[in-house]
């Protein structure tokens, strides 16, 4: 009875010392790795007036649908062009950009514009294997003309795959970091 | 001074006996010590004088004739350990002797496996003995039990398996590991479960809730895995099995050993390992599906007749590669992944196992102590304590590349005792409590938000269960439980979505503090539940049995239900648990029918289960976000009906040859909507030829035909959404088809087997092949159909060592 006893003491010992502990101090997370926001600066060669696509989504995969913001392009223009990837929900914010750069081999971005849209781009950067990453870029436009543009940033894609260089994604897979899809109108 | 009195005595005892006449006598009962039943034919001897008597059939015994002294008494029994006395006799005395009368038939069971028949004679149950778990070693515990028939598996890729009992899955089912209920975070699909089926002797699957000692919200059914015996003898012995495969260009060892003894002690040890790389389908090769497992128990203890104790501890820890093709960032992915028949990345064979992968360690000590009670019954006490660390690699980039972006950790403190009372005759009574107490914890240093919430959660449960043997034919057992629960936990969630939710109505007052886009939350929740069984077994003659049983479960919803609350990268949703749910219950009505007639036998178990509130996660909008849109799988509470019947029947056309053929077949209905429930196991047949050579030294072969339907009862939750169109530039409107099962497929596997004798040693030599044909097919019941095939032929060696 005695080792009864003991066994049963222990087992309750275990049970409740385990109770006390207080876990008030629970730490908030921010989300460190997520891409809330895409701004695209277009500089127009000739006149420097700069142009911005932005898509922003602070609430990550939360309900809030993001918010796109797109100036109208210039027609027959070709801008030079650059993205931005930022996690505001750090502060200060952190700029996603150069991890894409550094791990420029697993990253590219595409531009797919709708066949109405006049728009044509350049890739003007290269990984180590020296394929196109599209964080540089060209941009020309043509006539006027309005349509969709989509901005795709895929990780891990096969960035040597048919037409992967000339910024065909069909043939890339990978998992898709970024989809902005913007109006755009060229006028 | 002890011996000297002793020895003093015997010396006096002699005088006494040249003095005296032997006129004494030794008379009483041998009875059982467990109910006090005679022993009939029970030997009882005066070591000193060769005098003995056997006991007549009311265990009475009588010697006379005894010289007074000092006297050594032999007690023994066909059936009993034998018992030894020291007495001393100076007048007549009437002694009752008490004898274990199990443990021959403990010994003997031993070899028959028999032991481990653990439930209630009235529940439906199937079982893997040891022969069955040695062949399935190279096997996980999921696809292990797949084998059973009315057994299938719910799996993510080829190494991540989760039974299905009847057509219920995950935290439906309870899992008995060494009479410990498992907490190994059960209640995610792709959450395996986290046990070696190495070590395990005894495998056994209860169709449905009705063994309540284990729990009273088995709602699909419950597991009992039941680790290595001691034998109450001196012996030691062991095992080895070693295993490779052609699929995988892997395999696996595994080892035990166990020493016991006479007098009750003994220790156990086992281990085993397994590596694998990447497996193979018939045309590509599967990228990242490599798994790496290193397994370990070591127990001791003490089984005396009266009382004894156990110690234990295992380790089960693996690392599982997700095929990469599976991983996926949006809605637009998963259309190509549907439309394109091979899986977008498709690498030469690695034994490399990089993200997405899963680290799952799962430890496990426990101590038990059990005491017999003379006139009532046996006493037993249990302390177990388990640790579950499960951490999840997703791709990701930068400095978090190699960091878990999900690092769970749940340690669960249980403790169990029960009163098993046996001391009336045809009828046994089972009494018991438990508590438990749970502390989870999400490590923030992932970067990721909580998947699963930081949640404290104690239970206290209490049951009795009694069984009746009413007479040769006719056995009723019934049950009753209550259980106690109560979750405190501790969640962020975002203003957007607890808004979204609509939360700030019900639940304002659960808010601790504001973050501003986040919100800290305590939700707690207080459960009460009651459940309970009722079954009867009829022997209705030799050759035929019938059960029945009915039981009611309740179930909680689990903290993947009620907190779950992100992106699924695995299926391209957004899943959302709900604070609102309530307990699911079910009424199972389960059925088996045995018969034999010569040669051919068969067993047909149909089955009834209605569930109130059945929870049940589905698409219900779509939600854009910067990676592009997602549908949003909410949980949805419904009524639910589970009908289905499982039947096994054989064939012996002589001794050497056997067919044994098994079907299932369930179907399981939303009834508020009217329409089938997703995840059902499709009709599903399986027949084996076993013919045994015996002049070609008892060569075995086996030739199985397996044959799966297309599931043609499931919930149409195809979705529409804006996808890119890469062509033409322009989102276009497009049905996501993530509801249509794959094409029925059939599969034929051989298996030949061969035992060598040696002295000291047993070998035993297999060769399979799985997948003959190497049959390219798709599964209804993997998560990952989407992607990939299932995998193709596999040559197995594998070769066994007793010893």
């Amino acid at each position: 009875m005695k080792s009864l006893k003991i066994v049963s003491l222990f087992s309750l010992l275990a049970v409740f010392s385990s109770c006390s502990d207080d876990d008030d101090n629970i730490q908030i997370i921010n989300e460190e790795e997520v891409i809330t926001t895409l701004t695209v600066t277009l500089v127009d060669q000739n006149t420097n007036e700069v142009k911005t696509l932005q898509y922003r989504d602070l609430d990550g995969d939360g309900p809030e649908s993001p918010i796109v913001t797109a100036d109208n392009l210039d027609a027959n223009t070709t801008y030079q062009g650059s993205i931005e990837f930022l996690n505001e929900l750090e502060d200060p914010a952190e700029d996603i950009t150069e991890e894409v750069v550094e791990e420029g081999e697993e990253h590219q971005v595409f531009f797919v514009n709708s066949t109405a849209l006049e728009t044509n781009f350049d890739y003007l950067d290269a990984d180590a294997n020296n394929n196109p990453i599209g964080v540089e870029f060209s941009l020309t436009t043509g006539n006027a003309s309005n349509g969709n543009l989509s901005i795709i940033l895929i990780h891990d894609g096969d960035k040597f795959a048919e037409g992967a260089a000339d910024g065909e994604i069909n043939n890339v897979g990978g998992e898709t970091d970024i989809e902005a899809n913007f109006d755009v109108v060229i006028e | 001074m002890k011996y000297i009195f002793l020895v003093s005595l015997f010396w006096l005892s002699i005088l006494h006996i040249n003095a005296q006449e032997c006129t004494l006598s030794l008379s009483g009962k041998v009875i059982d010590i467990h109910d006090n039943s005679p022993l009939t034919f029970a030997i009882v001897e005066i070591k000193e004088t060769g005098q003995f008597a056997e006991a007549d059939s009311n265990g009475e015994y009588q010697i006379s004739k005894i010289c007074p002294g000092n006297y050594t008494i032999k007690v023994s029994h066909v059936s009993c350990e034998k018992l030894v006395e020291e007495i001393q006799m100076n007048s007549s005395q009437e002694i009752d002797f008490k004898l274990e009368h199990h443990i021959d038939e403990l010994s003997e069971v031993l070899l028959t496996g028999r032991i481990y028949q653990n439930t209630n004679n009235t529940s439906i149950s199937k079982e893997l003995d040891k022969a069955r778990i040695d062949r399935y070693s190279n096997l996980s515990f999921g696809e292990a039990l797949a084998e059973i028939n009315g057994v299938s598996s719910l799996n993510t890729g080829a190494s991540i398996n989760k039974p299905i009992i009847q057509g219920m899955h995950s935290s439906r089912i309870i899992m008995i590991n060494n009479n410990v209920r498992m907490f190994d975070q059960q209640w995610g699909v792709d959450h395996a479960p986290n046990i070696d089926v190495n070590s395990a002797a005894n495998i056994e699957v209860i169709k449905g809730a009705s063994a309540l000692r284990y729990g009273g919200d088995a709602v699909g059914g419950i597991i009992v895995s039941t680790p290595q015996k001691a034998p109450l003898k001196d012996t030691l012995f062991g095992k080895s099995i070693a295993n490779f495969n052609s699929n995988g260009l892997g395999g696996g060892i595994t080892a035990s050993l166990l020493k016991a003894n006479k007098n009750g002690w003994y220790i156990k040890t086992q281990a085993s390992a397994k590596r694998r790389g990447d497996l193979e389908a018939p045309n590509y090769n599967l990228s990242n599906t490599g798994v790496q497992e290193n397994n370990f128990s070591i127990g001791f203890g003490l089984n005396k007749i009266e009382s004894g104790f156990n110690v234990y501890y295992s380790l089960f820890s693996t690392e599982i590669g997700i095929l990469r093709a599976s991983h996926i960032g949006n809605v637009r992915d998963l259309v190509n992944s549907i439309n394109n028949s091979t899986p977008s990345f498709i690498e030469d064979f690695s034994y490399q196992i990089n993200s997405p992968k899963q680290e799952v360690k799962h430890q496990l000590a426990k101590f038990d102590y059990f005491k017999k009670i003379d006139n009532l019954g046996k006493l037993e006490f249990q302390y177990a304590f388990q640790f579950n660390q499960r951490q999840e690699f997703d791709v990701r980039r930068g400095s978090n590349r190699n960091k878990a972006a999900l690092d769970l950790e749940l340690a669960t403190h249980h403790f169990l005792s029960q009163l098993k009372i046996d001391k009336f005759k045809n009828f046994n009574l089972n009494v018991g409590i438990e508590s438990t107490y749970q502390d989870h914890f999400a490590n923030p240093e992932t970067g990721v938000r909580r998947l699963i919430p930081d949640y404290e959660m104690f239970a206290l449960g209490s049951f009795i269960t009694a069984n009746h043997q009413l007479n040769e034919q006719i056995l009723l057992d019934a049950g009753l439980r209550y259980d106690y629960t109560y979750v405190d936990a501790l969640k962020f969630y975002r203003t957007s979505r607890w808004e979204e939710r609509n939360y700030q109505n019900d639940f304002s007052d659960i808010i601790i503090e504001d973050f501003g886009t986040q919100l800290l939350t305590n939700p707690k929740f207080h459960y009460h539940n009651f459940s309970s069984s009722l079954g009867l077994q009829y022997q209705v003659n030799k050759a035929s049995k019938l059960i029945g049983n009915l039981s009611l479960a309740t179930r909680n919803p689990n903290p993947s239900e009620l907190f779950s609350d992100g992106l699924h990268h695995s299926i391209a949703s957004i899943e959302l648990g709900d604070l609102r749910l309530q307990q699911e219950q079910s009424y199972k009505l389960n059925v088996s029918y045995e018969q034999e007639i010569q040669n051919f036998s068969f067993e047909i178990n149909p089955y009834f289960n209605l569930i109130e509130n059945f929870m049940t996660l589905e698409p219900n909008e779509i939600e854009t976000t910067i990676r592009g849109a997602f549908p949003v799988f909410a949980y949805r509470q419904t009524r639910a009906r589970f009908m289905g019947v499982d039947v096994e029947a054989t064939y012996q056309f002589n001794s050497n040859s056997t067919l044994v053929g098994q079907l299932a077949y369930v179907q399981a209905d939303d009834l508020s909507l009217n329409r089938p429930i997703i995840d059902m196991p499709p009709f599903n047949t399986r027949l084996q030829l076993n013919q045994q050579i015996e002049s070609w030294n008892q060569l075995n072969l086996q030739f199985t035909h397996e044959f799966v339907a297309k599931q043609n009862r499931f919930p149409n939750l195809d979705f529409t959404t804006p996808v890119l169109d890469p062509e033409i530039g322009e989102l276009v409107a497009t049905e996501v088809g993530i509801s249509a099962p794959p094409s029925a497929y059939q599969l034929f596997h051989f298996g030949a087997e061969m035992p060598f004798q040696f002295k000291h040693l047993d070998l035993r030599v297999a060769f399979n092949v799985h997948n003959i044909f190497n049959t390219s097919y798709r599964n209804y019941l993997n998560r990952q159909r989407y992607y990939a095939d299932e995998i193709g032929r596999n040559f197995q060696l594998q070769i066994q060592f007793n010893f």
